[in-house]
This record gives structure tokens, sequence and C-alpha cells, in this order.
């Protein structure tokens, strides 16, 4: 049944049948594609009462602002990420397409299109769900493109599952400055970086495809922010395959510095486990663990990465067009070694980098944080000899999270 | 019937001259009232109505050139709380309102001027709540636009030349977006500091709006004032236009760039701060701010520019400031 375009059918039951069931019940706000997208999506967004679904019809909208919601407890539905399409081609403002700043929302069966900015955000938006979403910069990959196509941060549990994320020039699916969280089955191509998980604490990566990037899954840690010290993030049975974009990010952004070829990135976190993942034809390496390479004045932050397994892979070919090395001269050397595990050469004492992959690794040998090519003394490495030791806890997210999109 | 009419006349005429008290139940109460009107907080000519102590600032958030028209509405018997820093205490049962205007020609402020929205922040006991409405066209009453609203606006600027834009109404979630600080809804103009001129809040407290106010209270310059320390005049600019959404608990505390006034001259400031999430903000500029180079600091070019992906702030500006961001240039240029 279609009333407006913009029609609340919970209000009208709750007139027409019953004054007494309560102001609890869940309603659906529908929301159909067509003239004034803008206004009316946004208002169906400030009108939705916990509980509440707004639900939006297939078509193509268009869009001129962000869109931004506010309400706990609701969630946002479309018809499909090939169905229904926000597209912020035309947006005037705004730093992102869809905005989020409340609790347990969920948003799935949506595309969220060429955002100026991000493409969706959300902000101390605890428990919140994506599925079943695309998030695309329909030109490929551009500079001119958003930062990042899905960007949680400052929230406490997590959950992305199924979500195709294409051409951010930053990174894909970004989750920064967080706790407990799950990315899985999901699908990041010709981003800068496809996954990235930053200063966070407790991270499950699993189950996704991250092909044609500039570097695949990124576990980093950033200096002079509310919240640093990323520990704890495992990841496993991901297919980490054929990261050959070059690098489109604009430079001084972290993501800049990902040479091309890239698999997994581990920098400056402690507890990372990764394991079980299919690592092929990336050009630099398969795994990187490294230390924050730029100057820092914040004595709360530690660079190095600790406490990290690299563990039961199956590598393919890697190595074969390093990217890293400062000169051509110097990647030509370093690709006919075919190293599949980079590793800059600093770590703890004791040694706490350990790597049983029966596969060539590659120290660089620099002699301390910071250091620049120059100073770099590459040769061949074994860090399998470092005693196992305990890797993270599984992630575990509350029931409801999971019962959402069952 | 004549000296009837004549008098109905001088009835009608005094009535209009002394407006309908305002709406107190309506401000206290828990409704989103669709009307402007249904306050009594306006005149009847679009500004601001006699139970409203108008007021400026120091140094006012940049939008986009219009003109704005703020007032107080304090409750009959209350009184403001002095607060030496963040915005004073206002009683419950206060109103901000903010009018936000276009003149026909901007080298003549105060003639013929469109009248756009009205903004209001209402004291509630549950805390601020903030109400945009959007002026009628026949403008006599202003709608509430909780979705807001853009709409094109022309002019003729300060050097002559005309400008149109599509100027923006934010919505509520977007004024939440700027007036959020912890998860609340909280004012950002009307702290001391920045209404402090050395006149107006010594009437206030003369004229008992305001509860007291200690000696040597601080105080920022206007942006533009050329006899103020430019340092001065940098941070009264950021305070006011940046750092409600850049402090440490404000909506962009997760990028560790913090420019209020009380922040110290660190990493955090913006000296050597490297972009956390910025994308293509950044510019390929490594740094908010790089002392002696504004044009390597992407404070800068951010500000420059008109890309909703890339300005700041993110809403609100539709123009370039050019005149703040020559200050701040010439600010970053001569920092060491």
């Amino acid at each position: 049944m279609m009333y407006t375009p913009y029609t609340k059918r919970a209000a009208l039951w709750l007139l027409s049948t019953s004054f007494f069931a309560g102001s609890a019940l869940a309603g659906t706000i529908e929301v159909a594609a067509g003239p004034d997208a803008q206004e009316r999506l946004q208002a169906a967004l400030i009108d939705a009462k916990p509980g509440d679904t707004v639900q939006i019809g297939a078509g193509r909208f268009d869009l001129t602002d962000g869109l931004s919601l506010d309400v706990d407890k609701v969630t946002v539905r479309g018809a499909g990420p090939g169905a229904t399409i926000l597209s912020f081609k035309g947006q005037k403002g705004a730093g992102e397409g869809l905005l989020i700043t409340s609790d347990d929302v969920v948003v799935r069966g949506l595309a969220v299109e060429d955002s100026k900015g991000d493409g969706i955000k959300s902000k101390g938006a605890n428990r919140i769900v994506y599925h079943d979403l695309r998030v695309e910069w329909t030109g490929g990959p551009k500079t001119t493109n958003g930062a990042y196509g899905l960007y949680p941060v400052e929230s406490t549990d997590i959950l992305i599952d199924k979500v195709t994320v294409r051409g951010a020039s930053d990174a894909g699916i970004y989750v920064g400055q967080s706790k407990n969280i799950i990315v899985r089955n999901s699908t990041a191509m010709y981003n800068v970086a496809g996954i990235e998980i930053e200063n966070s604490y407790g991270a499950d990566v699993y189950g996704n495809i991250a092909m044609h990037n500039t570097g695949g899954i990124l576990v980093f840690d950033l200096p002079n922010l509310p919240q640093m010290g990323g520990h704890n993030v495992r990841i496993f049975s991901n297919r980490v395959t054929k990261n050959d974009t070059p690098n489109f990010a604009p430079k001084g952004n972290i993501v800049a510095s990902v040479p091309v070829g890239t698999g997994v990135m581990v920098m400056a976190n402690r507890d990372v486990a990764v394991f079980g993942n299919v690592l092929e034809d990336n050009g630099s390496a398969n795994v990187m663990l490294v230390s924050y390479v730029s100057k820092f004045d914040d004595k709360t932050y530690n660079p190095m990465p600790r406490n990290v397994t690299v563990r039961d892979n199956m590598h393919g070919r890697s190595g074969f067009a390093a990217a890293y090395g400062g000169s051509p001269e110097a990647n030509a050397m370093l690709s006919a070694g075919q190293f599949a595990v980079l590793w800059d050469g600093l770590d703890s004492t004791p040694p706490s980098l350990r790597v049983t992959d029966k596969v060539p690794t590659l120290s660089m040998g620099f002699p301390r944080q910071g250091a620049g090519p120059a100073e770099a003394k590459p040769a061949p490495a074994d860090l399998s000899g470092t005693p196992a030791m305990p890797e993270p806890p599984m992630i575990t997210l509350p029931a409801a999270m999971e019962a959402a999109i069952q | 019937v004549r000296r009837l009419a004549i008098a109905a006349a001088l009835w009608l005429g005094l009535s209009a001259s002394s407006q309908p008290t305002v709406n107190d139940a309506l401000i206290m109460g828990d409704t989103l009232p669709p009307k402007l009107s249904a306050f009594n907080l306006m005149s009847d000519n679009q500004r601001l109505g006699e139970a409203v102590q108008p007021y400026a600032l120091n140094t006012a958030l940049f939008s986009d050139y219009a003109e704005k028209y703020r007032g107080i509405y304090v409750p009959k018997g209350q009184k403001i709380g002095w607060r030496d820093d963040g915005v004073l205490d206002f009683p419950v049962g206060s109103v901000l309102i903010k009018s936000f205007g276009y003149p026909a020609d901007m080298r003549k402020p105060d003639e013929a001027v469109r009248m756009l929205e009205t903004r209001l922040l209402i004291r509630r006991i549950s805390g601020w709540v903030a109400l945009p409405y959007v002026w009628d066209a026949d403008g006599k009453d202003a709608t509430l636009a909780r979705a807001g609203k853009r709409m094109e606006v022309s002019w003729t600027h300060l050097d002559g030349k005309p400008r149109t834009i599509s100027y923006a109404v934010p919505n509520v979630n977007q004024c939440k977006g700027c007036h959020d600080l912890a998860g609340s809804l909280t004012p950002i103009g009307p702290k001391a500091r920045n209404l402090n001129d050395d006149v107006r809040l010594q009437n206030w407290v003369s004229t008992g709006l305001l509860d007291r106010m200690p000696a040597n209270a601080p105080a920022v310059p206007r942006f533009d004032d050329a006899n103020a320390p430019l340092e001065d005049r940098a941070r009264a600019y950021l305070d006011v236009n940046c750092a409600h959404c850049h402090n440490r608990a404000g909506p962009a505390n997760t990028s560790g760039l913090w420019l209020d006034w009380n922040q110290p001259r660190d990493v955090n400031f913006g000296f050597g701060k490297r972009p956390t999430a910025a994308g293509r903000g950044s510019g390929d500029r490594e740094f908010a701010i790089a002392a002696g180079h504004p044009e390597s600091s992407y404070l800068v070019y951010r500000m420059e520019s008109l890309d909703p992906g890339i300005a700041m702030p993110e809403i609100g500006r539709n123009m370039v400031h050019t005149e703040a961001v020559s200050m701040l240039s010439d600010w970053i240029r001569t920092r060491k």
C-alpha cells in the first residue's frame, strides 16, 4: 500500500484502532523516491521514534546535503544495495553522506554513492549494525573521491557485515578509536586502504575480500588522539589479493605512505594475530610489520608493533614489485627476493614479533624509529624463533546485534 | 461614528506598540510549536520583540556574510549567572534568538533586509532545544523547518559586485552537529569572554540581567581589530568558528585538533598536527598549522575551499571568509 511519499503507518494505525496500546509500538516510516527527497528523507530520520524503521523505497534519491540520524534504536532499511540508491553527486554541504550519532541503529539494504566526503559516518554510536550495504564512488579510484566509505568512530560494539566499498580515497571500511568490533563478509576494492582498524581496542576482521586496493587490510595506531594504544586485533580467513591500485590518497594522510601492493599491514599496535588468510599477488609484500615512521610529540604513544603473530596463512606470489625501497633501483633489487613478509627491523626487548609462515621474510634493518631510507640495511630475516604468545580473544557482540540481521 | 473610528484606531495603535507578553508556558513546555509567532518573542517587523535584549559578540561565527540579529530573553525575575569560562548560566525559560538576513546591498546593512530564518535555542528543564524557523514568503510569520532547507539568496556584496549563494538552513541534527558538547546541546556564542566589551556586561549587571561580573573579566578581541594582538585575534576566531566542534568533548574531538581558547599551543592546537581522518581535506599538506607557512597549512586550505568534502566548517559555509583567511594566514606566517 502506498500513501503519500512519506507516510507514518504506525501513527495512522494507532489513531484508527487503539488508544491504550502505549507509545512504544514500533512503526514504519516509508519514504519513496521522487522530488524533494532531501527534505522528505531527512524529515523521516528526524521524526523517527525509538523502535521505528525508516523504510526507503527502491529507486534513486538525488540528495543535495548530508543526511543525519540522531534517534536511538532506529532501523534504516532500503530495498537492497542494488535497488535503493542514495546519490550524493549533487551534494552541496556536509562532510559525509549519512551521519549517525545515536545508539542501537541498524543500517541495511541500501547504497550510498558519490558523497563528497565520507560515505556513512557514525560517531559515538554504540551497538551499530551495518549490513548489506554498498558505498561507492562510481567514477573509479580518484583523488577527488571521499575519504572513507564506512566510518564508525568513537563507538563501542560495531558490526559490519556484507558491505561493499569501492573507490574511497582513504579507507573503504575504516574503524577508528572504537572498541569491540567485527568486520566480516565484506568486500573492499579500488580503495587506497581496503579495511583499516585504527586506534581501536578489540577487533575481529574475517571472511572479507580485499582486492585491488593499494593496501588490503591495515591495523594502525596514530599519536595525539583521544584514544591510542590499539590492541587485540585478529585478521583471519580473509582473501587479500591483487592489491595493485597505485596510491591515490592526498599526501599528508597516513595511508598515503602505504606502498602499492601491500597485503596486510600492522603498524604500532600490540596483540595482533594474522592467521588463516589467503594472501596472494601483493606486489610489495603480503604482510608488513612496521613502526610509525614520522616524528611525533606525544609521550603516551608507542610507535612499535608488539606481540604480533603471523601464522598459518596461505601465501601466493608476492614481493615481486616492491614499492617501498625509496628508489627504482632499490625496488628492483628488493623485488628480486620476492619477500612475502616485510619487517622494518625494529622490535621490542625481548622480541615479540613471531612469523611462522614458511615464506621469505625481509628485514629493512632500520636502526631506530623514524630512520630514513638511507639508513636501511635490508637483509633476509627469520622471525619464527620468537616464542609463541597468547593471541587476542574472540570478539563477542550483544546478541541483539546479531539477531537484527538474522 | 467618526470619533469612534478614531478611538478605535488609537486603541489599535496603542495595542500594537505594547506587545503581548512572551509565552513563557510555551517556552517551558515540551512542544515544538510550528509557528514562531506563538512565542511572542518577535516584533511585527521581523525584528526582536521588546522583551528581548539584543546583543552582539566580539568575534562571531561566520555565516556567509549574513546579517545576524541576536537577542536574549530571560523570564521576568530571573538572572543570567556569571561563568568565567564557557557559556553564561542561562536560567530555565531563557531563549537565545538569532535571525539571519541579507540586505539588498551590504554597504547599506540596515536597508531592504530579506529575513531568511530565525533560530531559537530554548533552555528547558530537560536542557537546551534547538528550533529553526524559516520566514514565510509574506514575512508575517516563520515556520518550523526541522528538516532544513536551501534557499537561493542574492545581494550586492561589500565590493559592489553581485553575489548569489545557495543558503542552507540547518536541520535540527545539524544544529546539534555544532552545538553538541559531550552529548548535550549547548549554546556557542554567549560566553563571557566573547560578550565582554567593557560596556555590555556592566550594563547587564546594572539592569539586573546578569547576576555579577568579576573585575578583570576575560575578553577576546574582534578578529578584525587591527589594534589587538594577532595571536589573540587568531585564537578568538578559531575559538568561535572552529572550537564548537574542535575541542576535547565536541563533535570533532576524534580528530585530535582542538582549537578552543584555552588549548595550549601544542600539537593538538594544530602546530605540527598531521591529518587524522581529513581525507582530501589535507590537500597534500602535512600539518594543520605549519608555523611560518600558511601555504603548507591544511587549516587554511580547508577554509579556502567550498567543496563539501574539503571545506571547514562542514556546514553553514557556502562562501570563503576572505578577511579571516587573510588574518589567519598572517598569523601563521609570523609564528615560529
